[in-house]
Formats: C-alpha cells, structure tokens, sequence
C-alpha cells in the first residue's frame, strides 16, 4: 500500500517561493493568478500491514513530523 | 556556572559561541553532542546556527529528533536557561519551545548584513543588563528568518511582553525598510513564556568583540551570566 502526503503553506501563510514563480512565468505570458509551492512525500507502507495500523501511522508521520501545523496543512491520498 | 553549546550534524556556529563564552566571557564551558541524552551539570545550553541536518523537510525541523532535545526540552521546562540564536531559533520553535514559526525570507535572499535591533524588554535573563529601547549593532546570516505566528499567538507574545528585540533603523524606528527579512512586527527575536529560553535570527555570537565591528552581542552573554551569578 502506498500513500502521498501532499505539505502546502496555509493560505494565511504568505508563500514567497510561489509569488516569485509567479512573477517570473508572468514574463513568459503565462499569466496566473495565483501559484502556490509545497511538497509531497511517497511513502510505501510495509508488506502485510493492516490498513488501520498504516493509516496510523500514516497520519501521524503527516502531522508531527511532515508538517510544521503553525504553518502548514497536509493531505493524504492513498493508493493500494 | 557553566555554559553548553550544542553541537548538531551542520551546525557551524558551535566553535564561535564556544570561543565567546570561554575566551570574551570568560566562563566554563563545554560542547554537548546531538547524540548525549543528558545536559546534566550545565547552567545554561546554547543551541548554534547553521543548518542541522542540512535544513532538510525544514529548518530546524529534524534536528528537534535528536536524542539531545528531549534532554534540552526537559532543562528548559524546568527553568533551565537555553538561547538559540539564528538556526537555534528555528529548531527551538520546531521543537514547540518557543511559539510561532519562520518562514523564507520574504526577499527570497540569504540576508547576510549588520543592522541594528532595539531591546523591547530587560525582564529576561538574556537582557538584564541592556536599557530598555537600547540599540545593539548586530548582524544576521539567515534564507529563513521570517517570524510568523498566527494572530492570536502573536497578540499574546505581544502583550504578556515577549517580544525581546525588534529589527529598527539606525535611529530606533520599527520600519517596512528596517525588516530585512518580512518578519511579522519586525520580530528579530523572543522569549517564551517562562522569560527563561530566548531565540533570535541575530548572532551575537559574531558580534561580541570590537574587532569584528561590534561587541554589542556581548551584553546578551554577559546578562545571562549575570542571571546565573544571583540564581
């Protein structure tokens, strides 16, 4: 079973990385309104291990480690 | 009274706070690896800058799993003094020992300068002996020095008085221009709510003798010193 932890800013957060990749693709003609930068994290669960026990730990890797939470909001998305 | 400076895998300040505290300050003092699981005997812990676990996943944000925090967490619970100064702030506030977070700078640039702070408070431990809105002449080496916190946090630490030193123009002004870094109130550095553990961006460790062109950073050493010698 394999997860993705996608790690974004909070939209109260101001996203310096996005704004300033926004402002360079403007100069391309790619004008958006608005692009914002995070992380994901591809995470591969180990052979046999219950669904329970993996969305366990799972969550609690993408909370207390993955994510600073005065900062930053995670999601999950699982693939099996 | 005796000083430790914690060393972390990419920590790159550790020698400069050692070399200020035994040879300009002239007290005890030795290293503490990131693998030792006791702080035992120290009076008062200093967490270096530079880039533990190289700024992996964030800044600070690895370097709070080390065996060496617990122990660091528990001193500082119980009162024990602990400064972190430029990637020591960010691992303090990783580690929920000080409130908020920092974000890149708002510039985008590793800010690399000498620029003045004014003190918002002698009610700590790490500014006993300044004035209040005392100028310090002080330079910051940081890419991720952008204090945040959310609005609640920050109104807190703003009225229980927690905000030890702003980043100001050279005649004392919170200023847009003064910011080098886009932090919120201009926030250069704070303490937690004990008043006992202090982070800042701003390395007094580099600015504790004349001839690196301010000895303004000795005062922050000298009031923790200070602080110890009436425990």
């Amino acid at each position: 079973m394999k997860a993705t932890v996608i790690v974004t800013l909070k939209p109260t957060v101001l996203d310096p990385q996005g704004m300033t990749i926004q402002r360079s693709v403007a100069s391309m003609g790619l004008d958006v309104a608005d692009i914002r930068q995070g992380k994901y994290f591809d995470i591969n669960l180990k052979d046999g291990a219950s669904l329970e026990h993996s969305r366990k730990i799972v969550e609690r890797l993408a909370k207390e480690v993955l994510t600073n939470p005065v900062i930053e909001q995670y999601r999950i998305v699982w693939e099996s | 009274m005796k000083f430790g400076v914690v060393i972390f895998p990419g920590s790159n300040c550790d020698h400069d706070c050692y070399y200020v505290i035994e040879s300009v300050i002239g007290k005890p003092v030795e290293f503490i690896w990131h693998q030792d699981t006791s702080v035992r005997g120290f009076d008062a812990i200093i967490l270096p800058g530079g880039f533990a676990y190289g700024d992996y996943l964030r800044t600070g944000a690895l370097a709070k799993f080390s065996p060496v925090m617990r122990s660091v967490k528990e001193f500082a619970d119980k009162g024990g003094m602990v400064i972190g100064i430029c990637n020591g702030f960010q691992i303090l506030c990783e580690a929920g020992l000080l409130p908020g977070a920092l974000l890149r700078n708002v510039g985008m640039k590793y800010v690399c300068k000498f620029l003045h702070l004014r003190t918002e408070t002698t009610n700590t431990p790490f500014t006993n002996t300044l004035s209040k809105e005392q100028l310090l002449h002080i330079p910051i080496g940081h890419g991720d020095g952008n204090y945040f916190a959310d609005a609640d946090v920050l109104k807190r630490i703003e009225d229980d008085d927690q905000v030890a030193f702003r980043y100001v123009t050279a005649d004392g002004q919170v200023t847009r221009d003064a910011n080098p870094n886009g932090s919120l109130n201009n926030i250069a550095g704070i303490v937690n709510e004990g008043r006992t553990v202090l982070g800042m961006m701003p390395h007094p460790d580099r600015s504790s003798e004349s001839i690196l062109g301010s000895s303004d950073g000795r005062l922050i050493f000298e009031s923790m010193v200070n602080a110890l010698a009436r425990a």
